[in-house]
């Protein structure tokens, strides 16, 4: 290989360091030589080279066939009455008929490139990165003339308004995002506030505990040792998923639980939270928010899928392994008159994971 | 004969040696694995039919349960008493092979199941009749007719967490685990759900009432007859069963690719 022309010689003769450059050198590879030209089985073989040239229109005629195959397959196999394998079906043989089509087209050019096409090197040299001083003339020069042929900078009514209507096109925006701000009202003291939102939950002196999700209130003499409930307010069974039905769910599931009364360890103060060796639990994880559902019924642990945080429900839920940092937020509960489990209050702290202003 | 003799001189390979190499290794780790699994399903326990009486089943008890139950279900240091577990509790510990325990673990694995079904009636009707508990359903219950959809959302609810929501099974801790539900049959879930075996918490009538019940195992019951709807379940584990598939085959095959192209051709 001959490489007596290099095509940026003139540009080489004037190459200047630009002010960019942290270290100027003054040509970084000397000679950067090619190693030898090695031929290729289909330079030396007009065998090989017959081969590779039937294998590249093989590949390009079975991607017209595949092509035509996903057209085939379209009407060999139709979505009938929804059934769930003739929508499999489907998908199946057209998909892979128009993936044949494809593959084969890409692995046919990539053959045709290496086996076929001249693979003569050769060397493509980089620029200087300043270009030479014609050409940054040019360039003011027609920067300059765009200016006086637009009037940009002399009609300053057109430009002035233009700049206008671009600051204002950002004004949507900003009032998109104003949304998520609190929006209170005398009605609504607490709309938006996430602070307020986040450390109130529906649970209110009262609140029956229901069966997730038919609402279902619970007997305690329902709650036969052993046992696990998934439990919401009563209350939220009757909301509409428009009246904030999963906000207010996200925040109140309860996991209800008896345990035999002398493997529980209530803390101080909170010795009348449960009734009988039944005791309530939020079911938002305290790390990021999963709902901590595993429950073991010998061990009393309670495992949360997401990070494998443990949390020990005979002593107050605290944490025995994993990344969350505190305790499930307990629920206090009562039996109410008729025997069925009411709240007696909503949690004493905010449910879920940690937030700026958590205290 | 000329070319193989250039191919050797050039100490070239056909292109298609390495795929027949993997092939071959393939197909031999596979047969290896089919005869061996074979090999074990063939190994099935003979039944011999006779009718068994109560007396029959507390001999088999003390035979074989009362060492670590004790002689009265009173149990010992190395098991549970039995009070109030009932017949439904031995035939789901026995019948799935979960008892008796071949030693002391985090959770009892199923085995080959040990009894006949005769035995294990007898040994039910015993333990029934000294310590009374959840007994055998009536067949409506199990014969899969229910809600399959109510049943989904029962089971979503309340069982998805361990079970995985396709019933494939899921770690819980320390060793412990969730057994998959894909084999399991419509009593033994029924079985589980009313006596809470080991860590799984109990689901009386007051909980999930017999209808419930009956929803549950018909989606269970769906869920073994039907082919999962979309292709290819791998183990219905959910993200990483599927994200473990896309970047081993996925991104294998796009560096595998990516290699061809950049290569030069020979």
């Amino acid at each position: 290989m001959a490489h007596e022309e290099d095509p940026l010689e003139h540009e080489r003769a004037s190459w200047k360091p630009s002010p960019g450059l942290a270290v100027a050198v003054p040509d970084p590879v000397q000679n950067a030589a090619l190693p030898p030209h090695r031929e290729r089985e289909t330079d030396t073989d007009p065998a090989a080279m017959t081969r590779a040239v039937r294998t590249v229109y093989t590949l390009f005629y079975l991607s017209v066939a595949a092509s035509i195959w996903a057209v085939a397959a379209y009407m060999i196999f139709p979505i009938e009455n929804g059934e769930i394998t003739s929508i499999r079906h489907n998908n199946l043989f057209i998909g892979l008929g128009i993936a044949l089509a494809l593959l084969a087209i890409g692995i046919g050019a990539i053959h045709w490139s290496k086996a076929i096409m001249s693979d003569k090197e050769f060397i493509e040299p980089r620029h200087a990165t300043r270009g030479r001083d014609s050409t940054r003339e040019a360039s003011y020069k027609a920067f300059a003339e765009a200016n006086e042929e637009s009037g940009f900078g002399r009609r300053v009514m057109i430009r002035n308004s233009l700049f206008a209507a671009l600051v204002a096109s950002i004004i949507p925006g900003i009032t998109l995002f104003r949304g998520l701000a609190p929006h209170d009202s005398a009605a609504d003291p607490h709309a938006g506030d996430p602070v307020y939102l986040l450390n109130h939950t529906m649970w209110k002196k009262g609140s029956r505990l229901a069966h997730d999700p038919s609402g279902v209130p619970i007997k305690a003499s329902d709650v036969t040792l052993g046992s696990a409930f998934h439990v919401i307010p009563e209350d939220l069974a009757k909301l509409d998923h428009g009246q904030g039905y999963l906000e207010e769910k996200a925040k109140a599931i309860v996991l209800l639980m008896r345990l035999p009364v002398d493997e529980l360890h209530p803390a101080p103060g909170r010795e009348d939270w449960g009734f009988d060796g039944i005791v309530a639990y939020s079911k938002v994880c305290t790390h990021v928010g999963c709902p901590v559902a595993l429950y073991e019924q010998q061990t009393h642990h309670l495992l949360c899928p997401c990070h494998q945080s443990q949390f020990d429900v005979s002593h107050n839920a605290r944490v025995i392994f994993g990344p969350a940092a505190r305790p499930l937020p307990q629920l206090p509960i009562e039996v109410d008159s008729e025997g069925y489990i009411v709240a007696k209050s909503d949690f004493h702290e905010p449910v879920g994971p940690s937030f700026w202003e958590r205290h | 004969m000329a070319r193989e003799n250039k191919r050797r001189a050039s100490g070239r390979r056909s292109p298609l040696a390495a795929v027949v190499l993997i092939g071959v290794g393939l197909l031999m780790t596979g047969g290896i694995y089919a005869g061996a699994s074979a090999a074990v399903a063939s190994t099935d326990t003979s039944t011999t039919k006779t009718a068994l009486t109560v007396d029959d089943g507390k001999k088999l008890f003390q035979a074989n349960c009362a060492t670590c139950h004790g002689m009265d279900l009173q149990g010992t240091a190395n098991g549970p008493s039995l009070f109030g577990v009932g017949e439904l509790s031995v035939e789901f510990q026995v019948a799935t092979g979960r008892m008796p325990l071949a030693m002391q673990g985090p959770q009892a694995p199923q085995k080959p199941v040990q009894f006949t079904e005769d035995q294990i009636r007898a040994m039910a009707a015993y333990v029934q009749s000294v310590s009374p508990g959840p007994t055998y359903p009536d067949q409506q219950t199990l014969d899969g007719k229910g809600d399959v959809a109510t049943g989904a959302e029962i089971f979503r609810t309340n069982c998805a967490m361990c079970h995985n929501v396709a019933g494939a099974g899921g770690a819980l801790t320390e060793g412990k685990y969730a057994p998959a539900l894909d084999k399991t049959s419509a009593l033994h879930m029924y079985a589980a759900m009313v006596t809470g075996p080991q860590n799984m918490p109990v689901f009386s009538d007051l909980n999930l009432n017999l209808e419930q019940k009956r929803d549950i195992i018909s989606y269970l019951l769906y869920l073994q007859q039907h082919e999962s709807a979309g292709g290819f379940a791998l183990g219905s584990l959910g993200p990483v069963a599927e994200g473990l598939f896309i970047w081993i085959f996925g991104i294998g095959s796009l560096i595998g690719v990516t290699v061809w192209i950049t290569a030069k051709s020979n």
